[in-house]
């Protein structure tokens, strides 16, 4: 008997793939805006990074992170299956980069917000 | 076309995985203690190593964003044709000039 596709977990990797790479896709332009700042000089770019000390900044910043890692984990799976002579399936691996971009976001999160 | 497309989103990929990895190793590391503009600039300014890594970033994403996002549109929305090719077209162009940009302002003496 066949599952719904949508209880694959590989369904959950294609999603999570896509999402996090329209979410990177919005967030580009803005991140190249703010680096180019340090054309004009320092304290302009020192202006932005001084709001993103705000902790919701911080924590916006944790989602992007988590976003990267995700999309990453994602992406190298793709390459895997189109790629890589890979035998049978690649069970668990799924959960695994889950679990890997959760565990980057906590490391970020650590890095942050440590005094 | 399609195949050019899909030929470049993975060597862009192939480039990106790497790049990636050591991109959130330098964010993470740059995260601890706050960020200040100092601190970037006292890393990437002059330093050709940075140069080459966030240059060869900066034209791998400008490829692989707007590929990936052309598969999104024609799948989720009905835009598609000339219109859309045209559109992520002008995206690259953008993405890779800002990023250029982004990546002169940071490593340039």
């Amino acid at each position: 008997m066949t599952r719904p596709h949508r209880n694959h977990a590989g369904y959950a990797a294609v999603v999570a793939h896509r999402v996090s790479g329209v979410l990177l896709a919005l967030f580009l332009p803005a991140h190249f805006l703010v680096l180019g700042l340090a054309l004009e000089d320092a304290a302009a770019l020192d202006g932005f990074l001084r709001w993103t000390e705000d902790p919701l900044v911080k924590l916006a910043e944790w989602g992007l992170v988590i976003v990267l890692s995700a999309h990453l984990a994602a992406g190298l799976r793709l390459l895997v299956i189109e790629l890589v002579p890979w035998r049978g399936t690649r069970h668990g691996l799924i959960g695994l980069g889950a679990g890997a971009s959760l565990l980057v976001g906590a490391l970020f999160l650590w890095s942050a917000f440590r005094a | 076309m399609t195949l050019w497309l899909f030929v470049l989103q993975r060597v862009s990929a192939l480039f990106l995985a790497p790049l990636v990895i050591g991109h959130i190793g330098v964010v993470i590391y740059a995260a601890r203690e706050g960020l200040t503009a100092a601190e970037i600039l006292a890393r990437t300014q002059g330093s050709p190593g940075w140069a080459i890594f966030y240059g060869l970033f900066a034209v791998a994403v400008a490829v692989h964003a707007p590929i990936g996002l052309r598969n999104v549109i024609r799948e989720a929305t009905p835009w598609d044709g000339r219109g859309l090719d045209l559109a992520m077209a002008l995206l690259f162009v953008v993405l890779l000039g800002l990023g250029a940009r982004a990546v002169v302002a940071v490593v340039a003496p």
